[in-house]
């Protein structure tokens, strides 16, 4: 499932929410509703309240040209927003401010592109068109959604600012659609318009279709970590029926989180059925080549610029810098790793191979882990003063990661440093000598059973003894017994 | 001259519209509102009879462009005002039927 397969074809209809604006899309009520009371955060206009008039936000209309400007988008110059008509409850006014692409609809961009990067490779995804729209309010269920007695409803994300990214069917795999959405994600936090890191704050709808199938929606993919596992069931489902040569229907199914399966919605809304309508109650905004000039001169460096920057100026493969860059905290932690020790090349390798394998497998993101710069430089420190072994940092990098706890109190309170003392060696080498007389005798004509006699060293000695200190006493022990034969 | 023929709106177009807005019908409610929609339509179409050939469409009367409001935030409803008007509400929420 995980091959990229020219018979699928995924697009993405990516919501993320503009999270660096202090207020709503059209209200001044406070863009921080998360872990609020239900319900605190509201007026009268994101409550829909007859006689309220909304007022766009002037940022997100900034924000939003910056994204288009990253995504490589053509930018409208005179655009308007659109009632979509649907009653229900997660919209207390019984539609949506949105944009549209049709009935003379204009959205805020279109025809842009991301490259994605995968195992060396460039791939174009072209996205069709980024528009601003408001966020629906919050329902709350009491277990599965269809066996639920009655809906909850709290609107302190009504109004908040989204902007919807929509993409061809470019990608055929659901490896590739996380990987755009981690691109998505990378461009928009170093725009710094984006925190990928908050609960609900990226969302996206997707559209599968196999060959000799037709397209199926999958809503309500509530998360990044959610979209692979989404795809992957929903593509098994559809492979199941053409080979059993039951055609797929084409409709629209919801991701049931829980049960990790869809469902099917059963829904009788079609598109025209919002009644898309012109928004009376706002004006046509219009944006002069100036506006786009003055954004576009306040643009920061972006992830494919960065890891350039990372293969010129520390020297990293172009394969390392395109893992850091994949997320902005990622190349953040990096680059202030390289400010507290100069040495980017062993920063990376530790950053790519055990923290990130470790972050992956436990499904954590950098920002919930307890490492900082300090702790990670800290311990390459002590490898470099040769007070550890790498085998034994390897064995504390995951208590920094969990616990936070300054790498050289671990290696202090568990004893881990590393055993050069000649005295302790000789001692130990006596030991795993007389233990192992077959291997001994081996050694002194095998090198492989020389290994095996320095593997079990390193075995009692729990990887703290120095390898190479420990290689030479072994080896300078055989040759003094080969002396005596 | 453009069409002239009368609308039919039959009636599972409107069982569609009701079904849209969550309201239910009664039969005579049905058979009425068959006949008014077709009439309603009817009268708007007296608009198509206008020649708007070359005329750009207007999607706001008024001939303004690029409202905003700066991104600072203001204050919110107290939470009592707010739920004032909840014909049903349970622990702060609004509480509304399910619907799938």
């Amino acid at each position: 499932m995980s091959k990229a397969d020219g018979t699928i074809k995924i697009g993405l209809e990516v919501h993320t929410q503009l999270t660096s604006l202090k207020s709503k899309l059209f209200c001044s009520c406070s863009s921080d509703y998360r872990g609020k009371e239900p319900n605190s955060v509201v007026c009268p206009v994101c409550l829909g309240l007859p006689g309220s008039l909304p007022v766009l936000n002037k940022k997100a209309v900034e924000y939003a040209v910056m994204a288009a400007l990253a995504f490589n988008c053509k930018i409208s110059k005179r655009m308007f927003f659109f009632r979509k008509n649907y009653y229900y409850p997660d919209l207390p006014k019984n539609f949506q401010i949105t944009q549209y692409d049709k009935a003379g609809g204009v959205p805020l961009a279109t025809n842009g592109y991301l490259y994605i990067g995968e195992q060396g490779k460039r791939k174009k995804i072209k996205i069709s068109r980024i528009h601003l729209e408001e966020d629906p309010g919050r329902l709350v269920h009491l277990g599965p959604i269809d066996q639920s007695p009655y809906t909850l409803v709290d609107y302190n994300r009504s109004g908040i600012a989204l902007l919807e990214t929509v993409t061809e069917p470019d990608m055929n795999s659901p490896r590739e659609a996380r990987v755009f959405l981690q691109k998505l994600r990378s461009v928009l936090e170093h725009l710094g318009i984006f925190d990928g890191s908050l609960e609900g704050a990226m969302r996206c709808d997707a559209n599968i279709s196999l060959a000799g199938g037709t397209r199926v929606e999958v809503k309500n993919i509530s998360s990044f970590k959610e979209v692979e596992r989404a795809l992957s069931f929903e593509i098994m489902r559809q492979k199941g029926l053409l080979e059993r040569g039951v055609a797929v229907k084409r409709e629209t199914r919801h991701w049931d989180a829980t049960r990790r399966i869809t469902v099917s919605l059963r829904t009788k809304e079609e598109e025209q059925d919002y009644r898309y309508f012109p928004e009376p109650d706002l004006v046509p905004i219009e944006l002069s080549e100036e506006y786009i000039n003055k954004v576009r001169s306040m643009m920061p460096e972006l992830p494919d610029d960065r890891m350039k920057r990372f293969m010129s100026s520390y020297g990293l493969p172009r394969y390392d810098a395109g893992v850091l860059v994949s997320s902005k905290a990622l190349a953040d932690f990096f680059e202030e790793c390289v400010k507290l020790y100069n040495k980017p090349k062993d920063i990376s390798n530790w950053m790519m191979s055990d923290l990130l394998r470790y972050l992956y497998e436990n499904n954590l993101e950098l920002q919930e882990s307890k490492i900082t710069p300090e702790k990670l430089v800290e311990m390459i420190r002590l490898i470099d003063e040769d007070v550890i072994s790498g085998k034994i940092a390897k064995r504390i990098l995951p208590k920094i990661i969990l616990t936070g706890k300054p790498p050289r109190k671990i290696v202090e309170e568990e004893g881990m440093m590393k055993i050069t003392d000649r005295q302790v060696l000789s001692e130990l080498i006596d030991r795993v000598f007389s233990e192992n007389p077959k291997a001994v005798k081996d050694a002194l004509v095998d090198e492989k059973a020389v290994h095996y006699l320095i593997g079990q060293l390193m075995k009692k000695t729990e990887g703290k003894a120095d390898p190479s200190l420990a290689a030479k006493m072994v080896n300078e022990k055989l040759h003094s017994i080969k002396k005596k034969t | 001259m453009k069409q002239n023929r009368k609308t039919h709106i039959c009636r599972e177009e409107v069982e569609h519209v009701a079904w849209l807005a969550h309201i239910k019908l009664t039969e005579e409610e049905k058979n009425l509102f068959t006949e008014q929609f077709s009439r309603i339509l009817d009268y708007f179409k007296k608009i198509d009879e206008a020649d708007t050939d070359g005329v750009p469409p207007t999607y706001h009367v008024l001939d303004l462009v690029n409202i905003f409001r700066e991104d600072k935030s203001g204050k919110s409803l107290p939470k009592k005002e707010v739920l004032k008007n909840a014909p049903r509400q349970e622990d702060g929420f609004f509480k509304s039927p399910r619907i799938v």
